[in-house]
């Protein structure tokens, strides 16, 4: 195995398993955000829905690199600041760490759109039976609202997914190792860039193609009752 | 923060700009065009017409356009055969990279909103098309592409936006576009939240244009299935 592309073809598959670590850890914490900005715009207060709503609509509106490169470069100036202030040693930003936070934080505001129209989409009958059982909001939201909404969101939350794991290439341009950074030391060193970028473009095709059997298989396993009932 | 930098070299900002929305403008034009014909074939019931345009319009989709642009312009270096021919002259060059790059990615999503729109043409538009006697060329001029390609317009306005933050790359490939600007204010000042502020509020008003240049649009071309 080795042999093959001049033997960086662990180099590359290294890159490849950062890729999917910052692309699951960023899931991770877009999922988180998305949800806390999706309740924020549907039940709380003037204050948090105005929030929320700058939120997804200023991120929705900048390129993912501007703001890859803000955090980045910018979160080094703040935590110079700090350290400064508070007499730390110097901290070189992780850009592992900006990495995930970028994108996360990119896609908490299209997962928190995706959610928000999910739960709208759960029919408010369900939700009244809740209540009439005597459910406090809080059961309501955890035992109705949260799984009927799943089967809702799954469509658009995996469109995000896709998009999240393509603009995980972005982190190579703040010199994260990840698989598009490894192709270019691997096709510098060896003259041979048009051969490992279309490596790394099949690798994601296979990362996107294995994430379809996933929705797939969840799809099936979300929509049962609804074949059962018709 | 200094904003002082960002008046100083408004300038350049400009100039950015200014490519940027040149560079929007030619993709989204050739990409548009490009679009019909993969669009019908990607509809088509022939297999031979559907499956090489339904494998490009995967391979664009389902890869980062970064790595669609790298290899376009630090990949092909890799033939002997391609330098040494004039079609060199354009692939060395990173501007004409970036048009092809834009404009082949942007071809594949427009093609499968369009696949999508043309397919849920409604039945009855079909009928009466061919109750009136039109041949196939007609019924696409006349009825079919005219109602698929209205239908279209709020998915087209997505893909308008996501275009024009994907312009961010010609910045990555040496380009002074917008976001090359900025990371040239950036590298001389060593001001990230200046210049990448300033920059992030120039594509916001860009993006809040094109959503109200849609809006209109919207209203214009699909006043009649407005309830």
């Amino acid at each position: 195995m080795n042999d093959y592309f001049g033997g960086y073809l662990p180099l590359i598959l290294k890159g490849m398993i950062l890729t999917i670590e910052v692309a699951l850890l960023s899931l991770f914490f877009a999922v988180i955000l998305g949800m806390l900005t999706a309740s924020a715009r549907l039940y709380g207060g003037p204050i948090s829905k105005f929030i929320a709503t700058l939120y997804t609509t200023v991120i929705r509106g900048i390129p993912d690199l501007v703001l890859m490169m803000l955090i980045f470069f910018g979160g080094q100036i703040l935590v110079n600041n700090l350290g400064e202030k508070f007499g730390w040693s110097y901290i070189d930003i992780d850009p592992f760490i900006a990495g995930i936070i970028t994108i996360g934080f990119i896609f908490g505001a299209y997962m928190g759109e995706t959610f928000r129209g999910a739960i709208m989409a759960v029919s408010k009958g369900q939700i009244e039976a809740g209540h009439a059982y005597g459910m406090t909001g809080l059961q309501v939201f955890l035992h109705i609202t949260f799984p009927a909404m799943i089967r809702h969101a799954l469509p658009g939350f995996f469109n995000n997914w896709l998009v999240l794991v393509k603009t995980t290439a972005l982190v190579s341009v703040i010199g994260l190792e990840d698989m598009v950074f490894n192709a270019k030391v691997a096709g510098d060193t060896l003259r041979q860039p048009f051969t490992f970028y279309v490596l790394v473009g099949a690798l994601f095709l296979i990362i996107t193609a294995v994430s379809d059997l996933a929705m797939q298989w969840l799809e099936r396993r979300y929509t049962k009752h609804e074949k059962a009932l018709s | 923060m200094d904003f002082s930098i960002i008046i100083d070299n408004l300038p350049l900002l400009f100039k950015g700009l200014g490519l940027t929305l040149q560079l929007l403008a030619i993709s989204l034009t050739v990409g548009f065009f490009l679009s019909i014909p993969l669009a019908i074939m990607a509809a088509s019931k022939n297999t031979w017409l559907r499956t090489p345009v339904k494998i490009f319009i995967y391979i664009f989709r389902g890869t980062p356009l970064l790595i669609q642009i790298f290899i376009i312009y630090y990949g092909l270096a890799q033939f002997e055969w391609l330098r040494e021919s004039s079609l060199w002259l354009i692939f060395k060059e990173a501007y004409w990279c970036a048009i092809i790059a834009f404009s082949l990615n942007t071809a594949a999503y427009t093609a499968e909103i369009f696949r999508g729109a043309i397919l849920q043409t409604p039945k009855g538009e079909l009928e009466a098309a061919e109750a009136c006697g039109m041949n196939r060329w007609d019924q696409y001029r006349h009825v079919i592409l005219p109602s698929a390609l209205r239908r279209s317009i709020p998915m087209y306005g997505n893909e308008v936006i996501f275009m024009l933050h994907a312009t961010v790359l010609a910045g990555v490939i040496t380009l002074v576009d917008l976001f090359g600007a900025a990371k040239i204010i950036n590298s001389r000042y060593y001001a990230p939240f200046e210049s990448f502020i300033s920059v992030g509020l120039f594509y916001l008003a860009l993006t809040f244009t094109i959503v109200f240049a849609f809006k209109l649009l919207e209203g214009h071309f699909l006043k009649h299935l407005k309830r």
